[in-house]
């Protein structure tokens, strides 16, 4: 770069720039820092139906806190997080590898893989809720078929109701890993493989100590795409169970919708929504810290 | 300064004075009357104020949520609609401390409300001497209703009078390999089941012990520990398939046949229309055990957003008159599925159920306000958590009567 040439010019360019991002930096601020703020201002009020501008500190964290159903929910979010998350990644890089093999008809396997995942869980949820049923769905169906001892109730039991949405979930979500992991595997050098092939070594032990490692930023990249899918689990929840029996599948944005418009109560309803973005923050800042590092690293080198 | 925002204010109100002019008397009304049978009964509305010279702007949101939600964001952003629907409840009385509705005691007197209206009705719109809202409809959440072919299947010889005779009845149907309670288990029909055994099995005094005065120590009472074991012995009746189910599913169980009884309001009786069904020929109905059972009052009122204009005004109070007018009342509710607000119209056209809900309406000792009239949304979620984890799991009566405690306690 020639610097200090026609720096008028620059400038001049530099301004018109900025002019066109301008829009786009108001509505970020205004829109969404400015509301994410204002959540935030609310959830230290007594607001009930309407917000309210009054302050009441920590009460509603304090009583949030108190709430049994809010803890349940975290505890919940936390046993489908780390399952949904693992199933779809190791599901996903399974996947993808196979699609990677260059077997016949891909195209038409990828469309199948991500078709889950183009589709509203609000009707899919409704099938899998059948499908889950005792009375109508696999297990009644593999008792008439000549299996009366067959028992697969989950969806109904207070214990594995999770693991229903859990296997819901990575169903929808999977599709999408294999897309993110397989558009990385095409951009590892075909070369690699050659050479691998002539030391002798095994396809999985290349798949394991060569692929995988390169794969690090589709994997991160898929991560975030899940945790925040996580984070905002909802549509299946209400789609599937309405978050029970009983409590049993509560989620924390099952809560704060409940609390914002059935239950009118917008501060409990900010309280929590406060809190879930300090744990997203909280989860991604070191990986975002981390990203910055490496590629300060890289750039230097 | 002042002088112009004064003429900006003579002119925008001279533009809203022609503009009303043009559409005479436009009422945008929100409510979530959305499915066949509802979309029905609205239409009787909107043509009732239609003929009285008014012109009816429709704005359905399906969903009731989604509907009070449509209408409080509008409320706040400083647009809100002519009319909005709520439950006959606390729903809006947070509107009405905020200072953000009209109230309509012009109509109220002049239609004599003081006079005629149900007690537990004037109770939820009446708030500081001003009535804020104008009822439509009298829904009573806590109905049974029985299969007479599955009954007789059982051999159950008549409608149980008793609770007792309830209990007995549903050995009767367990044993003959019948679902004995067809049940929806989501926490709103578990929370009515609650209620409405509380009525039934702890009786009026307890039920307004609890739910009007939040009688912390009314909770570990006799009368609601019976409750309690009484809703978790009802456990015992229903089907494994139940949690999740829609409501409609479960009726639909009853109308097969497959089950004997269901514990919901009487919009369960479209669903037996539907289905071609008659009330006293294949299914029964009763709201409550023995002749002066209590008769739980809920059901729906319009309520006005605050606006100084004053065609907007006067086309609230058309909309309240008109409502209420015994023509309209008759014609609307038997589209709903409903009972009227008013006792003195004509019931003949009413089916059985119906007939029976306006006569145990004529007695004033039997009306009962449900527990949405009584506590505040954000207490009835708190409680429905209790329910729907007592009724869910295997947790002892003495930690849902503390959990219970905790949740009035607010």
């Amino acid at each position: 770069m020639r610097v200090g040439t026609q720096p008028a010019a620059r400038r001049r360019r530099a301004v018109a720039a900025q002019l066109a991002l301008l829009p786009m930096a108001i509505t970020v601020l205004g829109v969404y820092i400015g509301t994410v703020l204002w959540s935030v201002r609310i959830s230290f009020s007594s607001s009930k139906i309407f917000p309210t501008n009054d302050f009441v500190g920590l009460a509603q964290y304090q009583r949030l806190f108190n709430t049994e159903r809010w803890i349940v929910s975290l505890q919940h979010i936390v046993v489908f997080g780390v399952l949904f998350i693992a199933a779809c990644l190791v599901l996903g890089f399974l996947l993808a590898v196979f699609l990677d093999q260059r077997v016949r008809g891909e195209n038409a396997l990828r469309t199948v893989f991500l078709y889950p995942y183009a589709m509203s869980f609000v009707a899919t949820g409704l099938v899998w809720q059948w499908m889950l049923n005792p009375e109508l769905g696999i297990q009644s169906t593999v008792r008439a078929l000549g299996l009366p001892g067959f028992e697969f109730d989950w969806i109904v039991s207070q214990d594995k109701v999770i693991y229903t949405l859990v296997i819901a979930a990575v169903w929808q979500a999977s599709g999408l890993v294999v897309a993110v992991l397989l558009a990385g595997l095409r951009g590892i050098d075909e070369a690699l493989w050659n050479a691998a092939r002539i030391d002798g070594v095994p396809r999985w032990r290349y798949t394991l100590s060569v692929v995988l490692p390169q794969l690090g930023p589709a994997f991160g990249t898929a991560f975030v795409l899940l945790a925040v899918g996580v984070v905002k689990v909802y549509d299946v929840v209400v789609a599937m169970t309405q978050g029970g029996p009983g409590n049993a599948s509560e989620v924390p944005a099952k809560f704060i919708m409940d609390n914002l418009f059935t239950r009118a109560n917008v501060g409990l309803a900010s309280a929590a929504s406060t809190v879930m973005l300090l744990t997203v923050l909280a989860l991604l800042l070191p990986w975002w810290y981390g990203r910055s590092v490496q590629s300060r690293r890289e750039a230097r080198a | 300064m002042v002088r112009t925002t004064t003429l900006k204010h003579l002119a925008l109100s001279a533009a809203l004075m022609a503009a009303a002019t043009a559409h005479a008397q436009k009422a945008e009304v929100i409510h979530w009357w959305t499915s066949g049978g509802e979309s029905a009964a609205v239409k009787e509305l909107a043509d009732a104020y239609t003929k009285a010279g008014g012109t009816w702007v429709d704005a359905a949101v399906a969903g009731a949520d989604n509907a009070r939600a449509a209408a409080i964001n509008r409320i706040a952003g400083g647009n809100p609609p002519t009319a909005a629907q709520f439950n006959t409840s606390k729903q809006y009385h947070d509107v009405i401390s905020a200072g953000q509705l009209n109230d309509i005691d012009v109509v109220a007197a002049k239609e004599g409300w003081d006079k005629w209206l149900p007690k537990p009705i004037i109770d939820s719109i009446k708030v500081n001497g001003h009535y804020y809202a104008v009822p439509v409809n009298i829904h009573n959440p806590a109905w049974f209703w029985y299969s007479k072919s599955a009954l007789q299947k059982a051999g159950v010889a008549s409608e149980p009078k008793t609770m007792d005779e309830f209990f007995a009845a549903l050995d009767k149907l367990k044993a003959a390999g019948l679902v004995p309670l067809a049940f929806g288990g989501q926490s709103w029909q578990e929370w009515i089941t609650f209620y409405s055994m509380l009525l039934d099995v702890g009786g009026k005094d307890a039920y307004l012990k609890f739910f009007k005065d939040h009688d912390v120590a009314s909770v570990n009472a006799e009368p609601m520990r019976k409750t309690l074991a009484a809703l978790k012995k009802l456990h015992d009746y229903v089907d494994a398939g139940s949690p999740g189910r829609n409501w409609n599913d479960a009726t639909a169980m009853v109308i097969s046949g497959k089950a004997g009884f269901q514990i919901m309001g009487d919009w369960a009786k479209g669903e037996f229309g539907a289905a071609k069904q008659t009330a006293g020929k294949e299914f029964g109905c009763f709201a409550g055990f023995g002749p002066s059972a209590p008769y739980m009052v809920a059901g729906d009122v319009f309520v006005f957003p605050k606006t100084s204009d004053k065609t907007a005004i006067e086309a609230q109070h058309k909309l309240a008159t008109v409502f209420t007018s015994p023509v309209t009342q008759v014609a609307f509710n038997n589209k709903k599925g409903s009972i009227p607000v008013r006792t003195d119209v004509d019931s003949s056209k009413m089916d059985l159920c119906a007939q029976a809900g306006v006569q145990a309406m004529k007695d004033p000792a039997r009306q009962i306000a449900n527990p949405d009239m009584l506590m505040t949304p954000d207490m009835v979620g708190a409680v429905q958590d209790v329910i729907t984890k007592f009724w869910n799991g295997n947790q002892s009566v003495d930690d849902a009567v503390k959990a219970l405690q905790g949740a009035v306690k607010g």
